[in-house]
C-alpha cells in the first residue's frame, strides 16, 4: 500500500507543524551524514548548496561540463509566487488553488499548499544571491502574467528568467564547492543505483571523459535530474535531458507516477524539415501581449500557405481569434493543454498558416500600436499619433518585453517578428510525471529521493506556466532540507559503507556489462535512428490526442523497436573513452522502456484529464472529461521485468477544494 | 526536406587530451540553409557511423537555444562563427554559401584544454565563480525581496552583466587568452546591485586570483572578447573590473 505520508491537521499548518516537529540531526552528527545530489538544476543545485550549508557532506553529479548548463537555464518566461505585490487579490491559498484546478485535479493537495507556502521565500532566497529580476521605476520587483491565472504573480527577468535563477543557485553550489562541503563531479553519468538491505546507499557514475566507472557512497541519495520529454525525440528540451537516472532507479524498486502526463506547450517554434535536433521554445509570457489566430475562411488559409496571401493583409473581421472566442474568460491566456489542443483542433481542420499546416500566428501587431504604442504617445504628450508613431513606440516597449525571444525567433526561422506575426505549434516541453514520492520526496526506496521535474507530485495532470521554476527551487530551498531529517536522524549510527561491497561491485558489473554489450552489438544504424523512430510513434500516438486503438499499436510497436535496438544498433568507439554515442545508445535504451510504459499508462486511464487527452472521453465541446469516480488516483508503476509492471494507486484527497469541470470559459 | 548546399568543412581531430590532432576534410551534401551548424554536424555523425570508417566528431552542445553556453566551436577563426551576438546552435547553413569551405576548432587555450575532437574541458570557470562569485547568503535568511528597492537602471545593468553563459568565447577570441570579460561580468553583476557590496573588496580580489592561478592571459584591451560575445557582454564591465580590482586593494570604500 502507497503511504503518501501527509501529515495529519487543516491544510494551512501541515507544513509549519510538520517543519517544527520532524526530526532533527544535530550539527556535529550531519559532518558524518553524506548525500549524493545527481542533477545540478533548479532542484539539484539549491539543495545541494542547502544541505551543505547545514553541515552535511554532499556529492553533487551533473553530465554536463558545468552544473552551471542543466536545461532549468533555458526556462524562459518566469516565476510564480502568491506574493500579491500587486494587490490584485493574490493569496497562497488561490496560487494553491489555481494550481490544483490548473492540473485537472490530479494533483496532492497538500504537496500543492506547501509549493504556494513556500513560493514567496523563493522570491526572497532568489534576489538575496543576487538574481537580477525585472524592476519597476520605483526600483520594486515587476511582474506579469501567465495562463491559467488572473493575477499578476509571475516573477521575471526578462526572458532569461530561468538562466538568472540557475546561476543564482550554482553560485550557491559553487560557494559550498570552495569552501569544501560539496565535491563536483562534473561530466559523470549516473548509471545504475545502489541499493543494500532495501535502502539506497549510493550510485554507479561513470566519467564521460575517461569512461572509468566509479562507486559513490552516500546515506541518502537525490534525483534531481528532470523530465523525460525527449522520449519524443523532438522536444523542447535539451539534447543531453534523459530518463535514464530516473529509469535506473525505477528498476531498481522506485515507482513511476503516472508517466503519461506530459505537457504539449502551444508555443513553439513549428517544425521546419527532417534535419531538426530539437524544437524551440517561445515563451508562455508572450501570450501576455501576442494574440492567437488563423483565418477564417479555409481558403485564406490556403492561400497564406501557397504564399499568395500576406498575413497582414487579411482584414481583422476576417481573422479568427479562436481562444478569445471559445475562452473569453481567459482569452489568451488559457493553460497550456487547453491551448495546444485548440491550435491541434484548428490545423486538423484545414486552417493551418504555414507549408505543413501545422502553425498558426502569434501577433503582436495590435498590442504593439494600440496598447503600448498608445501609452508612449501619452507619456510624450502626443495627442494624434499616426499609425507609423505608434507602431515605433509601440516597438520599443515590446523589444525591452520579449526583445532576446524576437532575436531568437528571427535566428531560428530568418524572419523578422516584428514585422510579421510569430508562426507556432504546440510541441512536447515538460513532464508531470516522474518518479511517485512521498510528502518528504522520498520515493518508495528508502533513502532515495526525486525533486523537481523528475518527481511526479505537484501539477496533476497539467503543469500552469511558470510554476517548474518555482517546483524546483521549493523542493531544493526549502522542503528537502526539513524532510530529508525524518529519515537521516535515524541513520547516524550507521557508518559509511565500503564501495567494495558486493552490492557495489555487482552494480558496478551490470553496469559494465550493459556499456559493452551495447558496444558488441556492432549493428548497421545508428542510435538517432531508433530515437527518431520512437520519437514520431509516441507524439503520433501518445501525444496530444490518444486513443485505444492507436496506444495498443504502439505498445507492440515499442516491443519491436527494443528487440531491433539491441540487434542492429551500431555505437563506435569503446567505452575507455569520451564517447557521446555509447552515452547516447544508453539513454535511448531507456527512452525504449519508458516510452511503452507511457503508453500502456495512457492505454490504463480511461479518461480524459489536463495534458492526457484521449478522444474517447471527451465533452461535446470538446473538451477533456475525467472521470472521478474511477481514476482520481495516481497511477504509480512497480517495474517487474522489462515490458511488464503492476499498477498500484495512490487515492487522491480533495478536502479544501471542491472538485469541477475545469472550465476557462 | 533536405537541401541542396554542399558544404565543404577541415575539422580538428584529436583522439584525447594527449595525442596530436590535424585538420581533416569532410564534405557534407544536401545542406538546407533552415538546418542550424550543429544539425549540419549530427548528418556528418549520422554518416561517419553508418559508414564505419571514422569515428564521429566529438563536440559539446546540449540546449540548442543559445542559452547554455555548452556550444563552442571556432569557425573559420571566430568563436561561434561569422554571425554577432549569436551561439554556434544558434549559427543557420542559411549564412552560408553553397560550396563554401569551412574550418571548424575547438577553443584554443592553455586553461581550456582538449578533451577530444572539439571538446574542452572549461572547470577553470567553475573554480573562478567558487573563489568568489556569489554572495555568502545561507538559505532561510533572506528578507521580504521588496524592502531592499533597486534603482531600474542599475538592476538592469546588472541584469546585461548577468546574461553571461559562460561559454568562453571570449577567452577563445582573446589573443593572450585572458578571461577578463568572464570575470568581470559576474563581478560587475554584484558590484552594481546593494546585497554584493558587503563582499565586493573580498570578490574580486579573489577572482582575479584565481583567474591568474588557472593560466589565463593578461588583458591588453583590444576588445575581441566583447566583439566576439555571444551574449554582446560589454567592455565596460572590465573597465569596472579594473576599478574595483585597485579600489580594493587600496582597501578603499567606494560609494
Amino acid at each position: 500500500m502507497l503511504d503518501s505520508k501527509i501529515p495529519q491537521g487543516p491544510i494551512e499548518s501541515k507544513w509549519t507543524k510538520y517543519k517544527s516537529t520532524v526530526p532533527l540531526v544535530n550539527p556535529a552528527n550531519k559532518r558524518s551524514l553524506e548525500i549524493i545530489v545527481v542533477g545540478t538544476g533548479l532542484a539539484g543545485a539549491s539543495a545541494a548548496a542547502t544541505l551543505a550549508e547545514l553541515g552535511y557532506k554532499v556529492k553533487s553529479f551533473c553530465f554536463q561540463d558545468s552544473p552551471r548548463r542543466a536545461h532549468s537555464i533555458a526556462a524562459q518566461g518566469g516565476i510564480n509566487a502568491a506574493k500579491n505585490y500587486q494587490n490584485d487579490g493574490d493569496s497562497v491559498y488561490r496560487l494553491f488553488y489555481d494550481t490544483i484546478k490548473g492540473g485537472d485535479y490530479r494533483a496532492r493537495e497538500a504537496n500543492v499548499h506547501r509549493l504556494a507556502e513556500v513560493s514567496g521565500n523563493i522570491i526572497d532566497q532568489s534576489v538575496a544571491s543576487g538574481v537580477p529580476f525585472a524592476r519597476e521605476y520605483g526600483g520594486l520587483l515587476s511582474n506579469r502574467s501567465f495562463g491559467g491565472t488572473q493575477v499578476q504573480r509571475t516573477f521575471y527577468a526578462a526572458g532569461q528568467t530561468g538562466q538568472q535563477l540557475l546561476l543564482g543557485a550554482y553560485s550557491g553550489l559553487q560557494r559550498q564547492v570552495g569552501l569544501g562541503n560539496v565535491r563536483l563531479y562534473s561530466r559523470h553519468e549516473m548509471l545504475d543505483v545502489v541499493n543494500i538491505d532495501g535502502k539506497c546507499r549510493g550510485i554507479i557514475a561513470r566519467d564521460l571523459v575517461s569512461g572509468k566507472l566509479e562507486r559513490h557512497f552516500g546515506h541518502a541519495v537525490l534525483l534531481c535530474t528532470g523530465g523525460y520529454g525527449n522520449v519524443f525525440f523532438l522536444s523542447t528540451n535539451a539534447m543531453g535531458s534523459n530518463v535514464t537516472a530516473a529509469w535506473k532507479a525505477h528498476k531498481k524498486g522506485a515507482f513511476f507516477g503516472n508517466p503519461c502526463y506530459t505537457q504539449i506547450h502551444p508555443t513553439c517554434i513549428p517544425v521546419s524539415g527532417d534535419h531538426q535536433s530539437k524544437l524551440t521554445l517561445m515563451s508562455e509570457s508572450l501570450r501576455n501581449d501576442g494574440r492567437i489566430w488563423v483565418p477564417k475562411r479555409k481558403e485564406d488559409a490556403a492561400a497564406i500557405r501557397e504564399g499568395k496571401l500576406n498575413p497582414n493583409d487579411l482584414k481583422e473581421e476576417d481573422r479568427d481569434y479562436y481562444l478569445e472566442r471559445r475562452y473569453p474568460a481567459f482569452g489568451n491566456l488559457v493553460p497550456r493543454d487547453v491551448a495546444s489542443r485548440a491550435a491541434k483542433e484548428r490545423c486538423d481542420a484545414g486552417f493551418g498558416v504555414n507549408k505543413t499546416g501545422e502553425a498558426v500566428y502569434l501577433d503582436f501587431a495590435f498590442n504593439m500600436k494600440y496598447k503600448y504604442g498608445k501609452q508612449v504617445a501619452t507619456l510624450k504628450h502626443i495627442t494624434d499619433p499616426t499609425e507609423e508613431q505608434l507602431t515605433a513606440f509601440g516597438h520599443e516597449v515590446i523589444k525591452e518585453k520579449y526583445g532576446n525571444l524576437f532575436d531568437m525567433y528571427k535566428q531560428i526561422t530568418g524572419v523578422d517578428p516584428y514585422k510579421n506575426p510569430m508562426m507556432i505549434y504546440p510541441a512536447v516541453h515538460y513532464t508531470m510525471g516522474g518518479l511517485w514520492v512521498d510528502y518528504n520526496l522520498m520515493t518508495t526506496v528508502p533513502g532515495l529521493y526525486a525533486l523537481g521535474e523528475a518527481n511526479f507530485s505537484d501539477h496533476g495532470a497539467n503543469r500552469l506556466g511558470a510554476s517548474a521554476l518555482m517546483q524546483g527551487l521549493a523542493d531544493g530551498y526549502f522542503v528537502i532540507p526539513y524532510t530529508i531529517g525524518a529519515y537521516l536522524a535515524n541513520e547516524i549510527s550507521v557508518k559509511p559503507i565500503s564501495t567494495d561491497h558486493e552490492a557495489f561491485v555487482k552494480a558496478e558489473n551490470e553496469v559494465s556489462d550493459r556499456l559493452n554489450k551495447l558496444l558488441a552489438i556492432k549493428g548497421t544504424k545508428p542510435v538517432d535512428y531508433f530515437h527518431k523512430r520512437l520519437g514520431k510513434i509516441m507524439w503520433d500516438k501518445c501525444g496530444m490526442a490518444r486513443n485505444v486503438e492507436g496506444l495498443t499499436w504502439a505498445i507492440s510497436e515499442i516491443q519491436k523497436i527494443r528487440e531491433e535496438f539491441w540487434k542492429d544498433v551500431r555505437v563506435p568507439g569503446d567505452a575507455n573513452e569520451f564517447n557521446p554515442e555509447l552515452e547516447k545508445a544508453g539513454r535511448v535504451a531507456d527512452f525504449i522502456e519508458l516510452g511503452e510504459l507511457m503508453c500502456k499508462d495512457a492505454l490504463e486511464r480511461n479518461e480524459s484529464c489536463g495534458g492526457h487527452f484521449r478522444e474517447d472521453y471527451q465533452t461535446e465541446e470538446g473538451e477533456a472529461l475525467r472521470d472521478d469516480e474511477n481514476f482520481k488516483h495516481v497511477a504509480a508503476w512497480q517495474f517487474n521485468e522489462v515490458g511488464n509492471w503492476t499498477l498500484n494507486k495512490e487515492d487522491l484527497v480533495y478536502e479544501n477544494i471542491k472538485i469541477a469541470q475545469r472550465s476557462y470559459k | 526536406m533536405s537541401g541542396n548546399m554542399n558544404i565543404n568543412l577541415k575539422v580538428w581531430r584529436q583522439k584525447n587530451g594527449k595525442s596530436q590532432g590535424k585538420l581533416v576534410d569532410y564534405k557534407v551534401e544536401g545542406v538546407s540553409p533552415d538546418m542550424s551548424f550543429l544539425e549540419m554536424f549530427d548528418v556528418l555523425n549520422d554518416r561517419l557511423v553508418s559508414e564505419g570508417k571514422d569515428e564521429p566528431i566529438a563536440f559539446d552542445h546540449d540546449c540548442r537555444e543559445g542559452i547554455c553556453g555548452m556550444c563552442s566551436m571556432y569557425i573559420n577563426g571566430r568563436p561561434h562563427g561569422p554571425n554577432q551576438g549569436v551561439t554556434t546552435c544558434q549559427l543557420h547553413m542559411r549564412s552560408f554559401k553553397d560550396g563554401d569551405t569551412i574550418v571548424v576548432e575547438p577553443w584554443r587555450a592553455a586553461a581550456f584544454p582538449v578533451i577530444k575532437d572539439l571538446a574542452v574541458n572549461r572547470s577553470a570557470f567553475d573554480r573562478i565563480i567558487a573563489s568568489g562569485g556569489f554572495i555568502s547568503v545561507n538559505t532561510g535568511n533572506a528578507q521580504d525581496a521588496n524592502s531592499l528597492p533597486i534603482a531600474k537602471d542599475n538592476a538592469d545593468e546588472a541584469f546585461a552583466a548577468a546574461a553571461c553563459i559562460g561559454c568562453g568565447a571570449c577567452v577563445a577570441a582573446c589573443k593572450n587568452s585572458s578571461a577578463m570579460l568572464f570575470v568581470s561580468a559576474k563581478v560587475s553583476q554584484l558590484a552594481l546591485l546593494p546585497q554584493g557590496d558587503p563582499e565586493r573588496n573580498t570578490r574580486v580580489l579573489n577572482m582575479v586570483a584565481q583567474m591568474d592561478t588557472e593560466g589565463f592571459g593578461a588583458c591588453t584591451n583590444t576588445g575581441a572578447c566583447s566583439a566576439e560575445c555571444p551574449k554582446e557582454i560589454s567592455l565596460t564591465n572590465i573597465a569596472r573590473l579594473n576599478r574595483e580590482y585597485f579600489a580594493a586593494q587600496l582597501g578603499s570604500d567606494r560609494s
